[in-house]
């Protein structure tokens, strides 16, 4: 069962990181970018049953260790038909 | 007082607490290994600073899973002090055993410089032996020390006199331009809610000697060794 998790930072949180990456490309010619975030991509396959229960797993992890939710915010989505990476 | 230094792997800062330890303070000091669940013959443990298991994930944040962290909650629980410094209070924050959580500085750098940092609670084993509104001097030297808690973290924390240090200048006042790396409210430092986990920023050990250039972090040890009389219980003020 294949799953990916996307971490962002919360709303309001200022992402100092995606400050910089959206002056840099300002610097490049791309001064129409509004607003720009930086965030987090973990590609997960693990054993599961069901898809409920992967999710569950998954869940789990992003409150124990992936996320920190003090600062983070995250989404889960199954990603069932690809690959994890390109090779 | 027996003492106990973790090292991750990763750890930076361990041997200079080793050495302070045993060298300045003249204590009784051991390493003991991230796998370590036994920390029965401790008094007082310290997480060094440094980048453990590679600071992969966020600051601190695989360190504070691991099995000596999850032992210090029994460690804790049973009355045993834990300080740390940098990367430990990172690690305590991940783990959940001091509110609030480290971020990326607020100017991007990597900040190595010395600090002033103006003492706000001298109730804490720690800081038994300073006086409010007194500055130390000791050096930071990090990428992701700034200090975030939510409002009602915040409100709570000010509320049970949680916060040890501040950012401060020289003569203590506590301004943006003393800030260094953008932690809300210039806080440095914090104590757990029965002031036996103190995790701090700046680096103690490396203010433990005149030839290191000053010696405010030994203020720290000085309060701690001071706070165990024979029988074990608290020295009263």
């Amino acid at each position: 069962m294949k799953l990916r998790v996307l971490i962002r930072l919360k709303p309001g949180i200022l992402d100092v990181q995606g400050s910089a990456v959206q002056r840099a490309l300002a610097g490049l010619g791309f001064g129409d970018v509004r607003e720009l975030r930086v965030g987090k991509l973990i590609e997960i396959d693990l054993e599961a049953a069901s898809a409920a229960v992967a999710q569950q797993r998954v869940d789990e992890m992003c409150r124990k260790l992936l996320a920190n939710t003090i600062l983070e915010d995250y989404t889960i989505e199954a990603i069932e038909a690809e690959r994890l990476a390109p090779r | 007082m027996r003492f106990g230094v973790v090292v991750f792997p990763g750890t930076w800062s361990d041997c200079d607490f080793h050495y302070v330890i045993s060298e300045v303070i003249r204590q009784p000091v051991k390493y003991v290994w991230h796998r370590d669940r036994n920390l029965a013959d401790l008094d007082c443990v310290v997480l060094p600073g440094g980048f453990s298991y590679g600071d992969y994930l966020r600051a601190g944040a695989v360190a504070g899973k691991s099995p000596v962290v999850e032992a210090l909650r029994e460690f804790v629980a049973n009355g045993g002090y834990v300080l740390g410094s940098c990367n430990g209070f990172q690690i305590l924050c991940e783990a959940g055993m001091l509110p609030g959580v480290l971020m990326r500085n607020e100017c991007l750098q990597y900040r190595c410089q010395s600090t002033n940092l103006l003492v706000e609670n001298v109730e804490t084993p720690f800081t038994r032996g300073l006086r409010a509104g007194q500055v130390l001097t000791m050096p930071i030297s990090h990428g992701e020390g700034k200090y975030y808690a939510d409002v009602p973290t915040l409100a709570a924390l000010k509320a049970r006199q949680g916060i040890v240090f501040r950012y401060a200048t020289a003569d203590g006042q506590v301004v943006k331009a003393a800030n260094p790396n953008g932690s809300v409210e210039n806080i440095a430092g914090v104590v757990n809610e029965t002031g036996t986990v103190h995790g701090l920023m700046p680096h103690p050990e490396r203010a433990a000697e005149t030839a290191m250039g000053g010696t405010d972090g030994l203020l720290l040890f000085q309060s701690l060794l001071g706070t165990l009389v024979e029988d074990g219980t608290f020295l009263k003020r």
